[in-house]
């Protein structure tokens, strides 16, 4: 299973970031191999639709879950489109997180923000 | 960091003015001023150093090569924003009116176009025991959404203050969406006017929306007692907080003009402001429970 | 004559210059382009009114046609579109209905189809030819709604008097780019004459000749009028703060058709600015 978390930065001490579209990084835990990959986050200097663009991004890397603090409505309407699960994070750590997850711990978000509008 | 966004829906109502009153009597380390359009708390704030300052790109906007272009008219008829002219045999972009979007550059047949990146406006941040970010945009720039969310980010990433107010701008549209996302509540200060009213509706509705808790004063309020108390009416009817009301005050301008805030200067304005704060902050606390 | 009222500051009095000139002149069109917050119809009161609504496009596709190729995607800079198991998606409110899209489309499997994102009002105040463009609420940008109001003006119009939004954003320019001649109505603060030097900047950009009108005058700030004078800028007139002129103007009334002393100075403003333009 493939789990993604928006993080601050791109190494294992780094914390899970308040948010998701414009989110530095992005983790991308395989649970069956346990690797950890980074990758940047290109939807964080879009000037409209970032959470959007973010959303395509981990739909095409085949993730099964996200693990955010919190996400808006266009984002959230891509994810469930994909069949991609959105769950609230426990905290700030990302082993934490993980832990919980793994453990059925952690709650799906059922409230979310409407959209920032970039657009002029 | 709990935070607190100052709103009016009409213009020139007072949001500025209760947000540098408010600043001053709570001694806010942190606060921000989300009107990017037409920034103006920095003029009663007070900082004597040198702010730091960011360009802020916005969209790519297209650029034609002259010399390649051969007059053909095929972009000028495809920009959807009348943003390319033919002006002596050429196409140029008005860099005004040009959205990014790049059709141009799609459909011309001699690949004249580039789109290239637009400093669309600078950031700002001040800096002394207190932190205020500001900013700036460019005229006739839009993206002002993404550049209100960056000054909130800044902000929040430069202090770890527990309190932060946003002076905000007029209208329901983009910047104001932006401003008031993540917010804990929205305080309008409200005219009493028909037209202030008509407008107060639109942002309390825009902020309904939006899902995020609201509050009303009315500034000026002895210009017209009667709409002031259809205003109160119209917070009992829709369980909307009203936190008071603020004379019509000539001290106001007296203290802006010299560049501070209200709060130093003894007048009914201020004692009225020091009782809406009060409430309001009772209404923060209340929510956070 | 075509005139916009501005203001870069909001609240300094330009609806209620913009509805005075066009309540004093024999026949006037009056346009409101603030259309996120308009508020000239609550003082001219038009009857026999009308609405059309004003929509942009937005694309549709043709899951028959789609290959799922994602060139649409890919080219949409405002990422307003999205390929999930196979099918595009778009969302509405981020779209700038730029037509990009159905024409990368190699499959011709995307057609535009209309959103409504606003209306525009037209009817008539006595001497007045009243148009309000209004934005639904939500909707990100005012600048289709805004074309729509302009498109309404009356072609043998003698006076257009154009009601534009606060601020130097794009809807401000748009709607002022209209014109022939910029009255910016300032108010003698210091958050005022900041103000003021943006609008004035976007005036000088759309190469609009303007004049000032200081407006609710109520101190001894003299700073616009120095800046006025540094910069040639004509000072159409002075009018004083009032609180009769405040209470008439809080209950949505045209201060001209009640007052004398107001109807005689906004009759004398538009002769002088019809001097002017014509000199």
């Amino acid at each position: 299973m493939k789990i993604v978390i928006p993080v601050n930065e791109n190494s294992n001490e780094t914390t899970v970031c308040a948010s998701f579209g414009r989110a530095p990084y992005f983790l991308i835990y395989d649970t069956k191999n346990q690797t950890e990959e980074y990758v940047k986050n290109l939807a964080a200097d879009a000037q409209g639709g970032a959470g959007i663009k973010a959303a395509q991004f981990i739909v095409d890397s085949g993730a099964d879950a996200l693990l955010t603090v919190r996400c808006g409505q266009n984002a959230a309407d891509v994810l469930n489109a994909a069949g991609v699960k959105i769950y609230k994070t426990s905290s700030d750590k990302v082993d934490e997180n993980l832990k919980d997850f793994a453990e059925g711990k952690l709650e799906a978000i059922t409230q979310f923000h409407a959209g920032f509008h970039g657009r002029q | 960091m709990r935070k607190l966004l100052i709103l009016s829906g009409k213009g020139g109502t007072g949001k500025t003015t209760v947000a540098a009153a408010f600043i001053d009597f709570l001694s806010v380390g942190a606060f921000a001023d989300c009107d990017v359009d037409a920034p103006n708390l920095h003029i009663v704030t007070e900082f004597t150093d040198k702010p730091e300052q960011k360009d802020y790109y916005g969209s790519q906007k297209a650029q034609i090569n002259q010399e390649k272009c051969v007059g053909c008219g095929i972009c000028e008829d495809a920009c959807r924003f009348n943003a390319i002219k033919l002006i002596n045999g050429k196409a140029q972009v008005d860099e005004y009116a040009c959205e990014g979007c790049s059709v141009c550059q799609f459909v011309c047949p001699h690949d004249s176009v580039m789109m290239v990146d637009d400093v669309a406006g600078k950031q700002i941040l001040y800096r002394d025991e207190r932190v205020f970010s500001t900013a700036k945009l460019k005229m006739g720039r839009g993206n002002s959404g993404k550049l209100v969310t960056e000054v909130k980010n800044t902000l929040f990433k430069s202090s770890d203050a527990e309190f932060a107010i946003l002076d905000g701008s007029p209208g329901i549209g983009c910047p104001v969406i932006a401003s008031v996302t993540g917010v804990d509540l929205v305080l309008i200060v409200a005219e009493p006017s028909v037209s202030g009213m008509h407008d107060m509706e639109r942002i309390l509705k825009t902020a309904d929306i939006l899902g995020v808790k609201t509050a009303v004063c009315v500034n000026k309020y002895d210009v017209s007692p009667q709409t002031t108390e259809k205003i109160n009416q119209y917070c009992l009817d829709n369980n909307i907080p009203f936190v008071g009301k603020v004379p019509y005050d000539i001290q106001a301008s007296k203290a802006i003009n010299a560049g501070h805030s209200l709060a130093s200067v003894d007048c009914p304005a201020r004692e009225a402001l020091k009782t809406i704060c009060t409430n309001t902050l009772k209404l923060m606390e209340e929510k956070q429970s | 004559m075509k005139l916009a009222i501005l203001s870069g500051k909001g609240g300094t009095g330009k609806t209620f210059v913009a509805v005075n000139l066009a309540a004093v002149a024999d026949k006037a069109v009056y346009i409101d382009c603030d259309v996120e917050e308009p508020n000239g119809r609550l003082f001219l009161k038009p009857t026999d009114t009308k609405e059309t609504v004003v929509t942009t496009l937005i694309p549709q596709f043709d899951g028959t046609k789609c290959t799922a190729c994602r060139k649409c995607v890919d080219f949409c800079r405002f990422n307003a579109l999205v390929l999930v198991k196979d099918k595009p998606m778009v969302f509405t409110e981020i779209c700038h209905s730029c037509g990009g899209c159905p024409l990368v489309c190699p499959e011709g499997a995307i057609t535009e189809i209309e959103k409504p994102v606003g209306v525009v009002e037209t009817g008539q105040s006595a001497n007045v030819h009243v148009v309000t463009g209004c934005m639904n609420l939500g909707e990100a940008s005012g600048i289709p709604v805004i074309n729509a109001a302009l498109s309404q003006d009356l072609k043998d119009s003698e006076l257009t008097v154009i009601d534009c939004p606060p601020g130097t954003a794009c809807s401000a320019m748009e709607s002022a780019d209209y014109a022939d001649y910029c009255v910016i109505v300032v108010e003698p603060t210091a958050f005022g004459l900041h103000n003021f030097k943006m609008v004035y900047e976007l005036v000088t950009v759309l190469n609009k000749p303007c004049g000032v009108i200081i407006n609710k005058a109520d101190g001894e700030y003299h700073e616009v009028e120095k800046f006025c004078d540094e910069h040639n800028i004509p000072i159409l007139c002075r009018i004083p703060y009032s609180s009769k002129l405040a209470s008439l103007g809080a209950g949505a009334q045209v201060a001209s058709l009640y007052d004398e002393k107001t109807a005689k100075l906004f009759h004398d403003l538009l002769t002088d600015i019809k001097k002017e333009v014509h000199s």
